[in-house]
């Protein structure tokens, strides 16, 4: 998901964090250097595991400030980088942030710590539609909500005469042919074309996801690509005028370019959920709990979604933000078409392995 | 040289640190992968080995196989462009005083300073709807139509109602491009190795018996070059099929090769046992392509001989 703020330079706009991706591809391997990490108890230290640009610019310092406690980032590019570095055992992180369908899946392997919610008296900032309605760690036992968004449209407005607010522009409509990127990530592209169809994107039925990869393949002569978290790129760059992106992509996008928008398509999208939890094996258990509590602090977490332009699911910090930031389309979509988009959840070894196929499978059609 | 069995100390300790090299860093984590090809993915993190061949197997399916056929294809366009333009530019770098040769090399390698996916960024900023072959062309355009405009041809459209931008990036076409530029390098240098090899008196004599330029190019040149041309053709080849995020950057919606499938097993699919099957299918087809080079260079070294 790409939350990074833009870098510009000779290359015109790119991303930090695609910037990331695209090197560790280049070498093959992860460019995140292992910290070095000396366990011992009452080590006045917390490892923390994140995205790029996705923390306040003085978080970690205050966090020092306040508990004394040195605070260690590192970043990772995306959850399956994530999962890669702690699937066999967890090198020394204390605080990560997976994705919601991810902590399943990592709970289920037994790579992640339960939280003990008594040390995290700011829970009772936080939204309890998130505490409640978490389907991938039911009563949260193992996670808490960082930052949530949409999946949506985004579109170079002077192009269109309203907003392209359906699916169906994407995925069903010859009207913009070779004008638009689908995203290539597998559970989003076929995601979004079984919210069009009118199924769950969450859904199991073979028949339902033949269904959307026909859809998709018959789709294909109008896609000019599959974006690789650059549909932003693309549409910013004139290649595209719409294109299926991460909310926040297109929020930074639309804060340089008037022309651009965003829409959540009237038939729902998918809710993502980045959370805070500890893997397995975290050498600093009490200073782990203490940062997941700092983030949370409403001050705290209002300068962070100030900084990082995401939407906060802690409310007391919500009241301290201005409208520029509550009345943003790209951060908040309208109430009525959260109720019809879904999170996307853990659906199985064996589902994911068929999604990815289907996914060959369309790329290679 | 003394044989390395009177000095044996001296051997071991020039040939350990290499040794000690290659088997940590390419033959224990390849053996890794090689016995992952034969498990079986019993959990979300287990990978039990059970010496199944049930991956490699499903490696070829149809599927598979169209994108290993569609690899073969782009890596060969490439190789054969690489070839068209290589030849010639070795040709001129080997026939160049030497003062200049040390130069037109420096600039064959230079973009070898930068990083692949800087090039490969730079080449989408150039190739883009409104990147800079773009602009040139729309600027000859206007020139074009405003010449047609003054001698009174303006108002029949004969280059079109307005400039029209060409799809030179998101498509097969681009992905070659992309290849070629990166890989033209690979090519020229042992080219012009084996040219500047060559002994240039059979050149002279071939010229002076009355044959022409091309005839001597194809019946002395080329023959003599030709092991310089098959290490070329095969270090052109191989990382060209397995390019990834070439076809990743600037391929459309189609453009998938083997490596972007194995990538996707490694990571979205966390399918380790059939990424592993995959990619050692594709090293295997490596291994033949230079078991061919052997064979090829055997007998042509043979036939210059008889």
């Amino acid at each position: 998901m790409g939350r990074s703020r833009e870098i510009s330079g000779l290359l015109g706009a790119l991303s930090r964090r695609q910037f990331m991706q695209g090197a560790a591809a280049a070498v093959g391997v992860s460019i995140t250097a292992m910290p070095e990490f000396a366990v011992a108890a009452g080590e006045k230290l917390v490892n923390f595991y994140n995205w790029d640009t996705y923390i306040g610019e003085t978080t970690l310092a205050d966090f020092t400030k306040a508990t004394g406690i040195e605070v260690k980032m590192d970043l990772f590019a995306d959850n399956d980088e994530l999962f890669a570095k702690l699937r066999s055992g967890n090198p020394g992180y204390d605080v990560i942030v997976p994705s919601s369908n991810w902590v399943s899946r990592m709970s289920l392997a037994g790579m992640l710590e339960p939280l003990d919610h008594s040390l995290i008296p700011n829970i009772k900032h936080i939204v309890p539609r998130f505490m409640r309605n978490a389907g991938f760690d039911p009563g949260r036992k193992y996670s808490l909500p960082y930052m949530w968004g949409t999946i949506g449209i985004g579109y170079r407005k002077s192009k269109f005469s309203e907003p392209p607010a359906s699916w169906k522009w994407v995925y069903d409509s010859g009207k913009y042919s070779g004008r638009l990127a689908l995203m290539s990530e597998g559970d989003v592209l076929l995601g979004m074309a079984l919210k069009y169809l009118g199924y769950s994107l969450n859904t199991l039925d073979d028949k339902q996801l033949a269904e959307a990869e026909a859809l998709i393949i018959k789709q294909k002569p109008h896609i000019k690509a599959f974006a690789e978290d650059n549909g932003q790129d693309l549409l910013a760059s004139g290649e595209v005028d719409l294109v299926m992106e991460w909310n926040g992509d297109i929020a930074q996008l639309m804060a340089e370019d008037g022309d651009i928008g965003y829409v959540v398509p009237e038939e729902g999208g998918l809710l993502w959920e980045d959370t805070l939890a500890i893997p397995k094996g975290a050498p600093h258990l009490a200073n782990a709990h203490a940062f997941i509590n700092f983030i949370h602090d409403p001050d705290v977490n209002a300068g962070i979604a100030t900084t990082v332009q995401f939407a906060t699911p802690n409310q007391a910090a919500l009241a301290k933000m201005d409208k520029a930031y509550t009345e943003n389309t790209a951060i908040f979509a309208p109430e009525s078409i959260l109720e019809k988009s879904e999170i996307l959840n853990y659906l199985g070894e064996e589902a994911i392995a068929k999604r990815q196929e289907a996914c060959t499978r369309i790329f290679a059609a | 040289m003394e044989p390395w069995r009177k000095t044996p100390f001296v051997f071991l300790v020039s040939f350990l640190p290499p040794a000690l090299w290659l088997g940590v860093f390419f033959v224990a984590p390849l053996s890794l992968l090689w016995l992952f090809s034969f498990g079986d993915k019993s959990g979300i993190t287990d990978i039990e080995l059970k010496w199944t061949l049930t991956n490699y197997a499903r490696a070829l399916d149809p599927l598979y196989l169209g994108v290993v056929l569609k690899s073969l294809w782009i890596a060969g366009a490439t190789t054969a462009i690489c070839i068209m333009i290589g030849l010639p530019v070795a040709l001129v770098i080997s026939f160049a005083p030497g003062r200049v040769q040390p130069w037109l090399l420096l600039l064959i390698i230079l973009p070898f300073w930068t990083n692949l996916l800087i090039r490969t960024y730079a080449l989408i900023a150039v190739l883009r709807g409104n990147g800079h072959v773009n602009s040139v062309l729309e600027w000859l355009w206007h020139i074009g139509d405003g010449i047609l405009g003054m001698v009174g041809l303006g108002d029949y459209g004969l280059l079109g109602a307005g400039f029209t931008p060409l799809a030179l990036l998101y498509n097969d076409g681009a992905v070659v491009t992309g290849l070629v530029y990166v890989h033209l390098p690979f090519m020229v240098l042992p080219l012009y190795a084996a040219f500047d090899r060559l002994d240039r008196s059979l050149i002279e004599a071939s010229l002076d018996l009355g044959a022409g330029h091309v005839r001597t190019f194809f019946s002395i040149i080329a023959p003599l070059a030709l092991p310089g041309i098959v290490s070329g053709v095969i270090i052109t080849f191989i990382p060209a099929l397995g390019a990834y995020l070439t076809p990743d950057l600037l391929g459309g919606a189609d453009s998938q090769m083997i490596a972007n499938i194995i990538e996707r097993q490694f990571k979205a699919a966390n399918d380790w046992p059939f990424g592993s099957a995959l990619s050692f299918l594709l090293m295997y087809a490596t291994f033949f392509g230079l078991a061919m080079r052997g064979i090829f260079i055997r007998r042509g070294g043979e036939g210059g001989r008889g």
